[in-house]
């Protein structure tokens, strides 16, 4: 029975877009008395019903160890492990599934590129270059190898718009410089940056480029291969599968180069006193017991993404952030942050004087999620002089009766405050 | 659904009064103290308070002049600018047991002091207590009087409420 169920959601035919909303059991609640309004996907969205079952189905009647066992439950487990990683090719368009490793999430996957594949190669002088928008996880792990290494970190300005200054960030790539590390989508401004002309500049100078793609796997369809990206890492919790479970696509000829990041069992071939054989890719890179049953959600997460449709999703998106980003701006006193031309998903804002936090007490009062404060991206913060934002963040569940809540809930605030 | 919306405004209302907005929007004793003898920083890191309180205190242990600076949310803000209002005039012994207080009144934990402390009488420093219904906001408005307590014992460290 479980099995035809899989079969037909690879088959089915595209849901309407509508319809999703039903899948997410989390979002059919009342909180403080209100029916709740979610718009906070950007720190962590919700799970759709397939996902849940995936992982209790799992759970209930699939679980071992993988790698291991000779006995059935083991091939199971490993079965339906190993198939999310092939999943999360296909998702992607990596060219071979041993591209494909899996970590805790993107912070786990950068801090596996910064001390596995930069590490070994960085002298005292060189440049890890990124940009003024990053997420903390694509900034801490950069720093904590400079002060390793005596390496520099160079940081790229942005615009007003809250967009990176492609033509700077162009300019910064000199031959010092042995990684460029940069959002796909900035978590705090919703910026989409130009991955395609960051990475042909990157390499025409033999320079290779990681992206932190957490804000957009949920929201833009991946291919890897077309953008030549080097390192993608994402997350599987900000696109409907578990948290502690993410991804690390790199090349395998660099990841061919690259020690292990950490060691202990599946990593290897042969342990023995005089030395050890590490394991072939990508195992090598997953040492431990790893966290199967958030890549079997992971998995369940992306056919649930494709049965959808990627394209409708994106076009869902964009029509209702437009309608976000116009409604706000029908509020006296609104203050947009992060108005870039190219943009998703998200909108950072303020509202006269009224602190960030306060915002989202009274929101969540009246049964509307937002994130407020610095989205772990205090440099960005400082940037605008600001010491934070109001954030709403759209996935495929949200519809124009959440947006006009939000606003409903935010003439309450000034009210309150006037 | 009317009482439902009545109660749940009264809520707000409790947690938002309008003497915490005045002191959010015109705090007292806004400002740096230059001739401090403590002084002690406070952060929130959830949601970015950030406040430094200055205090000039006598040789008989009496808190002379008390100031804050720095950005926080209307809770943080305000319980800072109360905080500098209350303490002018006490020793700081007075204010421990104020600090002690007013971090358990602010906890809904009416029950954890007695003895001498019981009787304390919080004033306006009341105006506070609309955060019990609100746990994630209980940590800014008690800040600034972690902030307080730092300073009297002269640690070096901000305190963080995290």
């Amino acid at each position: 029975m479980t099995h035809s169920a899989k079969v037909s959601i690879l088959t089915a035919e595209p849901r309407p877009i509508a319809a999703c909303r039903a899948d997410f059991p989390g979002l059919a609640q009342e909180i403080n008395g209100e029916p709740l309004v979610y718009l906070d996907s950007a720190a962590s969205s919700q799970a759709p019903n397939v996902v849940i079952d995936a992982v209790a189905d799992y759970q209930r009647h699939d679980h071992a160890n993988v790698h291991r066992g000779v006995h059935t439950l083991s091939h199971r487990a490993t079965d339906l492990y190993e198939g999310a990683r092939d999943a999360v090719q296909e998702f992607i368009g990596a060219g071979s599934r041993t591209e494909i490793v899996f970590t805790r999430g993107t912070t786990e996957a950068i801090n596996l590129v910064a001390q596995s594949y930069c590490r070994p190669k960085l002298d005292a002088g060189d440049k890890i270059l990124i940009t003024h928008l990053e997420h903390h996880s694509n900034i801490v792990p950069w720093q904590m190898l400079c002060k390793q290494t005596g390496a520099e970190l160079v940081v790229a300005p942005i615009e007003q718009t809250g967009q990176v200054d492609t033509r700077q960030l162009i300019e910064l790539m000199d031959d010092r410089v042995r990684i460029v590390a940069v959002a796909h989508v900035s978590n705090a401004l919703g910026s989409i940056l130009p991955l395609e002309e960051i990475i042909q500049a990157a390499h025409h100078r033999d320079i290779p480029v990681l992206v932190d793609g957490a804000q957009a796997v949920p929201h833009l369809s991946i291919d890897v291969r077309t953008l030549d990206a080097d390192f993608y890492a994402f997350s599987g919790h900000k696109m409907f599968a578990p948290t502690g479970i993410g991804i690390l696509y790199a090349k395998e000829a660099l990841l061919e180069t690259m020690p292990p990041y950490q060691g202990g069992g599946d990593m290897i071939l042969e342990v023995r006193f005089d030395g050890t054989t590490y394991n072939e890719l990508p195992y090598k890179f997953e040492a431990g017991t790893p966290n199967i049953s958030g890549a079997i959600g992971l998995g369940a997460a992306i056919h649930y993404l494709n049965s959808v449709g990627l394209d409708e999703i994106a076009a869902h998106e964009n029509r209702l952030l437009a309608y976000l980003t116009r409604s706000l701006e029908g509020i006296d006193d609104i203050r947009l942050i992060g108005t870039a031309d190219n943009k998703a998903s998200v909108q950072s804002f303020l509202l006269g004087d009224i602190h960030p936090h306060d915002i989202g007490t009274i929101l969540d009062h009246q049964g509307v999620a937002i994130r407020t404060g610095h989205h772990c991206a205090m440099p960005v913060m400082d940037f605008y002089g600001i010491p934070g934002t109001a954030r709403a963040s759209l996935a495929l569940y949200n519809n124009e009766d959440d947006i006009d809540r939000l606003i409903a809930a935010l003439a309450k605030t000034k009210e309150i405050f006037a | 659904m009317k009482d439902k919306d009545t109660s749940k405004a009264d809520e707000l209302r409790e947690l938002y009064r309008e003497l915490i907005l005045d002191h959010a929007r015109s705090p007292r004793h806004f400002g740096k103290l230059t001739d401090a003898t403590h002084s002690a920083e406070g952060i929130n890191p959830l949601c970015g308070d950030k406040l430094k309180l200055y205090f000039r205190i006598l040789e008989n242990g009496q808190i002379d002049a008390a100031c804050f600076e720095g950005s926080g949310c209307a809770i943080s803000v305000a319980s800072a600018s109360l905080l500098t209002d209350t303490v002018i005039g006490m020793n700081t012994s007075d204010a421990l047991d104020f600090f002690a207080v007013v971090v358990s009144r602010l906890r809904g934990d009416v029950d954890a002091n007695n003895g001498k402390r019981a009787a304390i009488d919080l004033g306006k420093i009341r105006a506070l207590e609309g955060v019990k219904e609100f746990p994630s906001r209980v940590k800014c408005a008690s800040l600034a009087w972690h902030a307080l307590n730092s300073a009297i014992h002269q640690d070096s460290q901000a305190v963080s409420t995290e």
